[in-house]
C-alpha cells in the first residue's frame, strides 16, 4: 500500500510540514538562519509532490479516480476509529491549492519577516498550519477532520497573535479562537448526531447510510446537516460569525494570503463541498440564504473601509459567501471551483497589500514617522510609477475578481451566479438568492476598483514619504508574478477549451458533480441541466453588473466626475452602517457580550459574598478546629506511643541482633548445620 | 566388610569429622583440610554402592571426578590462602573478618 | 583375618582424622591427613576398586597433601617454633556434629539400601576407561577443562602484583 505513490506522496505531503514543524520549534534557534530553510525546502519539496500528483492526474484524465488507505486507531469492541487519507481529484486539487500558497507565502515570508524576533516560530507555525490544512484536506472521516479542523484553528491563533505584544493582535486572535469555537460546537453536534444515527465516523459508510434513508432521515438529517454547516459557518467566517476574519487582519500578511484568504477559511467551503451529499435540501436552503446574505454585506461593508487590509478581508468575506451560496443552491463544483480561482487572486492580492504596506513601513521608517498607518489607503496614491510590478499583477487579479472575462474569477463567479439563478428560476420563492448574488458581484468590482485607484493612482496622499516608496525585493515579487499568472483564464481551461466566456476545462471534466445521497433530492444532471439554460443569462447579467460596478469607481475615483462625499451624504444610514459594519461587533458587545458579562458578575458575587464567606469558610473553621484535635491526638498519642514505640523496639532489636552477625564464616557454617539438623528433626518428629 | 553399613558408617564418622574441623579450625589451611575430609567421606559412599550395586562403575567414575575437583579446589584454595596471607599477613579466617565491617 | 585387616584400616582412618581436626599442631595435622588418606585407599581396595585407590594414593597424597604443607609452609614463619593454631567453638561445633552423625547413623541403618551382589572383576581400568570415553566422554572433557582454568587461575592468583 506505502509503495504506491498515490498513498505514500500524500503522506509525505501531510508530514514533512509537521517535521518541519517539530525541527523549528525544537531547535530553530540553534540553527543557521534561524531555520528558515528547513521550512520552506520542505514546503517546495511537498508543493513538488503535489504538482506530480497534479499531473498524473491530468494524465489519467479519470473523473472517478479514487484511492484510500487506513489504519485503526481505536478499536473497542464495537466502538471503533480508524484514520485514514482519502485521495480524488478534489483532494488533490486541494492539496495543489494549499501547497502552491503555503510556498509562496514561505518564500514571501523571507523578506517580509525578516529580522523578525520569533522568526523561527513564525516558520514553525506555518508548517503546523500547513500539516493541519493538509489534514483536512486528507482526511477519510470525520473524526480526523475534526481534530485537523481545530489544529488549523490553533494556529491560526498563534499566527493571529504572532505579535501578541500588540493589544489589539492578542484580542484579534482571542476572538477569531472563540468565534470558532461557536462554530465548531455545532460541528461537532453534527458529527455526533450523524456517528448515533449511522454508527460510522468514515464518509463513505455514511453517505451509503444515508442514501438507503433507514438510519437517519428528515428532520434529524438537516439538523446534522446545519450543525456541521455551522463549522463551517465559524471557519468560512459566514453571517454570523464572520466577524473574527476582518481582526484576523492583524496577523502578518503573508499569513492573512495563506490562511485568511485563500486556505483556511477555504476549508469551510471544502468540508461542505466533501459532505454536499449529506445536506437535505431544507438544510441547502439555508445554506444559501447564509450564503447569500454574508456576500452581500460584507461586499456593502468593504466599500468604505480605508485600510487595505480590511477591504481585502472583507472582500473574502464576501467572496466565501459566494462559495457557500454555491453549495446552497447545489453547484457544489461551481463554490470547489472558485475557491480554487480565489485562491490565487485573493492570495495574490493579499501579496500585492503585502508588498505595498512592506513599502509603507519602510518609507514611513527612513521619515521616523510612527504614528501614520501604514495600512491606510487614505495616505497612499500614485504608486502604479513607484511599484509597477506590484501595480500590474494587482490590477491582474482585481480584473479576476471583478469578473472581468479573460480571467479566472469570470469563469468560477459566473458559473456560481448561473447556478443561482437558475435555483430561483425552478423555486421563485428564493429570488432573494440570484439578487444578493448578482448585487454583490456589482458591489465587488465597484470597491476592488476603488483600492486600486485610492492606492495605485492619482497623486501622492503623504509626499513627505513617497520619495522612499519603491518595488519590492525579488523573493516578494516573484509569488506575486506567479499568483497573478495564474488569475488568466487559460490555465483553467486547458487542455481543450480557449474561448475565454466558457468554463470547460480540465477542471469540469474532472471534478464532476455528484449526487446527493439524500433520497428524493434533485440529481446533479438535474442541476447541471437547469444551469446551463440559465448560463448565458446570468452570463450577460454578471458582465454588465461588473461593468457598472468599474464604471462607478472610475467616475468616483479615478475621473473624480462624481463626488464620493455627496454620494455618501445622501444615503447617510447605508454609508454609516457599512462604515461601522453593520454594527455586528457593537450589537454582539451589547446583545451577547455584557449581558453574560452582567450574569457572570452576578454570579460571581453571589458565589463570593454568600457561598464562600459562609459556607466555605465556615467549613473551613469548623474543619479547622477538628483537625487540631485531631493533630494534638495524633501527635502525642499514636506518633510518640505506636509509631515511635514500633521504632524504639525494632532498634533495641537489632542491636541486639547485630550481635549474630559476627562476620565469621565458620559461625554462619554452624549456624546452617544447626538448621538443617533442626529441619530434620522437625521432619522426623 | 562384606556388607554396606560398616563403609557408610565411616564414610558419615568422616564426614562429621571434616565437619567438626570445617567449624572449629581457625586456620584457613585447616579448614582445607576438613574438605578433603568430607571430599572423602563423600567418595567412599560412591564407591561402596558402586560395589553393592552389583559392581556398576558408575560411582567409579563420579569417585573420579571428585579427586579431580578436589585437587582443583585446593589448588585454587591455596592460592587464594597465599593471596590473603600476602595482605593481610594472617591466614586465620576469625580474623580476616572483613564481612564484619 | 580379612575382616580384622579391615576394621583395623577403618580404625587408622578414624582415629587419624580425629588427629587431624583436633590437634593444635598444622604440620602434625597433615601429617595425620597422610595417614587417613591412606586408609581410604585401602578401603577402596577392600570395595575391590583398584584403579581408584591407585588415584587416591597418586593424587591426594602425591599431590594435594604436598600442596598443603606447602601452604602451611609458604604462610608461617620459618622462625617461629610452633606453627600451631588454636581452635574456635569446639563445645558447639562438637555438640552439632555430634548429633549431626546420630542422625547419618539412624539414618544408615534405618534405611532399607537397594542392594545387588557382584562377582569380583578382574580390574577395573579397562572397564574405566570404555566409560570415560563413551558415556562419560563429555564430563571428562569438561573436568579436563576445568582443571585447566584451576590451574590457570591459581597461576593468576598466587602470582600477586606486578
Amino acid at each position: 500500500m506505502i509503495e504506491n505513490p498515490m498513498i505514500s506522496f500524500p503522506l509525505l505531503i501531510l508530514f514533512l510540514p509537521l517535521l518541519s514543524f517539530l525541527i523549528l520549534i525544537f531547535f530553530g534557534k540553534r540553527l543557521p538562519r534561524q531555520g528558515d530553510w528547513v521550512a520552506v525546502g520542505s514546503i517546495v519539496f511537498t508543493f513538488l509532490l503535489a504538482v506530480y500528483l497534479f499531473v498524473q492526474m491530468l494524465m489519467n484524465y479519470n473523473p472517478d479516480f479514487s484511492n484510500s488507505a487506513s489504519i485503526s486507531w481505536i478499536d473497542l469492541g464495537a466502538f471503533k476509529i480508524n484514520l485514514g487519507i482519502l485521495i480524488d481529484n478534489l483532494t488533490i486539487v486541494m492539496l495543489l491549492i494549499v501547497t502552491l500558497v503555503s510556498s509562496c507565502t514561505h518564500i514571501f515570508s523571507l523578506e517580509y519577516m525578516k529580522g523578525d524576533i520569533r522568526y523561527n516560530r513564525y516558520y514553525a507555525y506555518l508548517g503546523l498550519f500547513t500539516f493541519s490544512m493538509n489534514g483536512i484536506v486528507l482526511a477519510d472521516n470525520l473524526i480526523s477532520m475534526y481534530m485537523s479542523w481545530e489544529l488549523v484553528g490553533v494556529s491560526s491563533y498563534l499566527l493571529i497573535g504572532h505579535w501578541f505584544e500588540k493589544d489589539s493582535a492578542a484580542n484579534a486572535s482571542k476572538k477569531a479562537f472563540l468565534t470558532n469555537r461557536v462554530g465548531d460546537i455545532g460541528f461537532f453536534i453534527g458529527i455526533m448526531l450523524l456517528y448515533s444515527a449511522v454508527g460510522a465516523f468514515a464518509f463513505s459508510p455514511i453517505f451509503e447510510s444515508i442514501s438507503t434513508g433507514e438510519s437517519i432521515a428528515g428532520a434529524t438529517l438537516t439538523i446534522a446537516g446545519l450543525g456541521i454547516f455551522m463549522g463551517a459557518v465559524g471557519k468560512s467566517s459566514q453571517f454570523p460569525l464572520h466577524i473574527w476574519l476582518p481582526d484576523a487582519m492583524e496577523g502578518p500578511t503573508p499569513v492573512s494570503a495563506l490562511m485568511h484568504a485563500a486556505t483556511m477559511v477555504a476549508a469551510g467551503v471544502y468540508m461542505c463541498v466533501r459532505l454536499f451529499p449529506i445536506f437535505t435540501p431544507g438544510a441547502l436552503t439555508v445554506i444559501a440564504y447564509v450564503g447569500g446574505i454574508t456576500a452581500i454585506l460584507a461586499a456593502i461593508t468593504a466599500i468604505t473601509q480605508n485600510d487595505i487590509k480590511k477591504v481585502l478581508a472583507y472582500s473574502t468575506v464576501s467572496q466565501l459567501g459566494f462559495m457557500v451560496l454555491a453549495v446552497g443552491t447545489g453547484v457544489y463544483t461551481a463554490a470547489f471551483f472558485h475557491l480554487l480561482t480565489h485562491a490565487m487572486f485573493k492570495a495574490n492580492l493579499f501579496y500585492c497589500s503585502g508588498s505595498v504596506i512592506h513599502s509603507m513601513h519602510h518609507a514611513l521608517h527612513e521619515a521616523h514617522d510612527h504614528d501614520t498607518d501604514p495600512q491606510d489607503m487614505r495616505n497612499m496614491g500614485g504608486f502604479k510609477e513607484k511599484m509597477p510590478v506590484t501595480y500590474y499583477s494587482m490590477l491582474i487579479s482585481t480584473l479576476a475578481i471583478a469578473g472581468v472575462p479573460l480571467f479566472s474569477g469570470f469563469l468560477s463567479k459566473d458559473a456560481i451566479l448561473a447556478g443561482t439563478l437558475a435555483f430561483a428560476q425552478h423555486h421563485p420563492e428564493h429570488f432573494l438568492l440570484p439578487l444578493f448574488g448578482f448585487s454583490a458581484a456589482a458591489i465587488t468590482a465597484f470597491y476592488m476598483f476603488r483600492l486600486i485607484f485610492m492606492t495605485f493612482h492619482g497623486k501622492p496622499n503623504m509626499k513627505s514619504i513617497f520619495k522612499d516608496i519603491h518595488e519590492s525585493p525579488n523573493v516578494m515579487t516573484g509569488p506575486i508574478v506567479l499568483l497573478g499568472t495564474l488569475s488568466f483564464f487559460i490555465f483553467y481551461t486547458l487542455p481543450s477549451n480557449f474561448n475565454p466566456i466558457k468554463d470547460k476545462g480540465w477542471f469540469t471534466d474532472l471534478i464532476v458533480p455528484r449526487n446527493s445521497s439524500v433520497p428524493g433530492s434533485l440529481t446533479a444532471n438535474e442541476i447541471a441541466e437547469y444551469a446551463h439554460h440559465a448560463h448565458y443569462l446570468a452570463m450577460g447579467l454578471s458582465i454588465a453588473v461588473a461593468s457598472v460596478g468599474i464604471l462607478l469607481a472610475v467616475l468616483m475615483y479615478f475621473t473624480k466626475t462624481l463626488s464620493a462625499k455627496n454620494i455618501s451624504a445622501r444615503f447617510g444610514f447605508l454609508y454609516d452602517w457599512s462604515l461601522n459594519k453593520f454594527y455586528f461587533d457593537e450589537n454582539y458587545n451589547r446583545f451577547l457580550y455584557q449581558p453574560f458579562m452582567r450574569l457572570a458578575n452576578t454570579v460571581s458575587w453571589i458565589d463570593w459574598e454568600f457561598y464562600d464567606k459562609y459556607f466555605i469558610n465556615g467549613f473551613g473553621r469548623l474543619t479547622k478546629l477538628f483537625s487540631n484535635a485531631s493533630g494534638k491526638f495524633d501527635y502525642d498519642g499514636i506518633d510518640q506511643g505506636l509509631v515511635d514505640g514500633f521504632g524504639r523496639v525494632s532498634g533495641i532489636a537489632g542491636k541486639f541482633l547485630r550481635n549474630i552477625q559476627t562476620g565469621r564464616l565458620q559461625n554462619y557454617l554452624l549456624f546452617v548445620v544447626a538448621g538443617i539438623l533442626v529441619i530434620i528433626i522437625a521432619q522426623a518428629f | 566388610m562384606n556388607n554396606i553399613d560398616s563403609y557408610l558408617f565411616i564414610s558419615s564418622m568422616l564426614f562429621c569429622l571434616g565437619l567438626f574441623g570445617v567449624i572449629t579450625r581457625r586456620n584457613a589451611i585447616a579448614v582445607l583440610m576438613g574438605v578433603e575430609l568430607i571430599l572423602n567421606a563423600a567418595n567412599i559412599n560412591f564407591i561402596a554402592f558402586s560395589k553393592f550395586n552389583g559392581m556398576n562403575l558408575d560411582g567409579h567414575i563420579f569417585g573420579l571426578l571428585v579427586i579431580v575437583l578436589a585437587a582443583a579446589e585446593a589448588a585454587v584454595a591455596l592460592a587464594i590462602i597465599i593471596n590473603i596471607y600476602n595482605n593481610m599477613n594472617t591466614i586465620n579466617v576469625d580474623e580476616a573478618a572483613e564481612l564484619k565491617r | 583375618m580379612a575382616e580384622l585387616v579391615f576394621w583395623t584400616i577403618a580404625a587408622l582412618t578414624i582415629m587419624s582424622a580425629a588427629f587431624v581436626v583436633l590437634n593444635n599442631q598444622l604440620i602434625y595435622s597433615a601429617v595425620a591427613l597422610l595417614f587417613t588418606l591412606f586408609g581410604v585407599a585401602g578401603l577402596y581396595i577392600f570395595l575391590w576398586a583398584d584403579f581408584i585407590a591407585g588415584i587416591q594414593i597418586l593424587v591426594y597424597v602425591g599431590g594435594i597433601l604436598v600442596l598443603v604443607i606447602f601452604g602451611i609452609m609458604l604462610t608461617n614463619k620459618i622462625k617461629s617454633v610452633r606453627i600451631s593454631h588454636k581452635s574456635m567453638q569446639q563445645g558447639v561445633g562438637g555438640v552439632v556434629s555430634f548429633w549431626f552423625f546420630i542422625f547419618l547413623f539412624i539414618a544408615l541403618t534405618k534405611a532399607p539400601w537397594a542392594i545387588s551382589d557382584a562377582i569380583e572383576p578382574i580390574g577395573t581400568v579397562r572397564g574405566i576407561g570404555v566409560l570415560l570415553l563413551t558415556d562419560y566422554l563429555l564430563p571428562f572433557e569438561i573436568i579436563s577443562l576445568l582443571l585447566l582454568g584451576a590451574l590457570i587461575g591459581a597461576a593468576v592468583l598466587s602470582r600477586g602484583e606486578s
